[in-house]
């Protein structure tokens, strides 16, 4: 094992904005800001539609006004259409089913102890480094 | 006025994604390569996250009810169960393949790339189909 492109500075900052923007929504929204379970919702779903999709455009707001600040932001997704298909796939009925992502259980569950987040987060990045042995990158 | 408070989270959510270099498949696949060229960086974000809102909200529940809602909703922290397991591999086997989750998919739409645009629109199709999946079951 090689450790590579080593940045913990900006992962940890990025880290407590996004705790910070957890905090925001929890205590004027009373809810837990796991974006799985908020993008479904915002489609799927009529309760706090309003809500879920103005926190979607907030994503997607995010990054633009970073780079409008000077920043460059870097980004390489792969180029191979059926990995993206399956992927996206296996994301949205996964997350589904297992009632979470990387937000919902690895910020927001671990942050409240709960077991049931501490199993899925351990899961999901015991499959993801699985598959990455297995398929490469 | 949650309206406001969801937009103005979900601002700070997307820049913290950007910082961290979530939005940056790569880089999350990097991650995931334990054993071979191994960038630990995202496992800080997670610190660094879990660092602010856990004691933050437990310190705030504690004392208040929410500002703009009428109470908390929040999910169960025990039930592990069988769905639990397989929707939480199934995940990472899609987040291991394309190196996206579900936040930073949604934010990478602002990069204007017709693959991100795919991703996402897969991945709703998957919802879809899990909230079928889970519906039949029950």
């Amino acid at each position: 094992m090689n450790i590579i492109n080593f940045t913990p500075y900006s992962a940890l900052t990025g880290g407590l904005l996004i705790g910070f923007a957890a905090f925001i929504f929890f205590i004027f929204n009373g809810r837990l800001s796991g974006v799985s379970s908020i993008a479904s919702d915002g489609i799927f779903s009529k309760i706090n539609r309003i809500d879920n999709l103005l926190f979607l455009l907030g994503l997607i707001i995010g990054p633009i006004l970073f780079s409008l600040s000077g920043n460059k932001i870097e980004s390489v997704l792969t180029n191979s259409l059926p990995l993206i298909i399956i992927g996206g796939l296996l994301v949205g009925i996964g997350t589904k089913i297992g009632k979470g992502c990387t937000s919902g259980h690895g910020v927001c569950g671990i942050s409240r102890f709960s077991i049931r987040s501490i199993i899925a987060t351990i899961t999901f990045i015991l499959t993801g480094v699985i598959t990455v042995l297995i398929f490469g990158i | 006025m949650t309206k406001l408070s969801s937009l103005i989270s979900g601002i700070i959510f997307g820049v913290g994604l950007t910082i961290s270099g979530m939005v940056n498949p790569q880089k999350v696949l990097g991650f995931l390569n334990i054993f071979d060229a191994w960038d630990p960086s995202l496992m800080f974000v997670m610190i660094g996250a879990i660092l602010i809102f856990s004691p933050l909200h437990f310190t705030f529940k504690r004392k208040s009810r929410p500002i703009f809602a009428k109470s908390f909703i929040l999910p169960s922290k025990k039930d592990v169960d069988k769905n639990l397991i397989i929707g939480t591999s199934l995940f990472g086997i899609g987040w291991g393949l394309v190196g996206l989750c579900p936040g930073p998919a949604i934010s990478a739409i602002s990069f204007l790339n017709i693959n991100v645009y795919l991703f996402v629109l897969f991945m709703f199709v998957g919802f879809y189909l899990g909230n079928f999946i889970q519906n039949r079951k029950n």
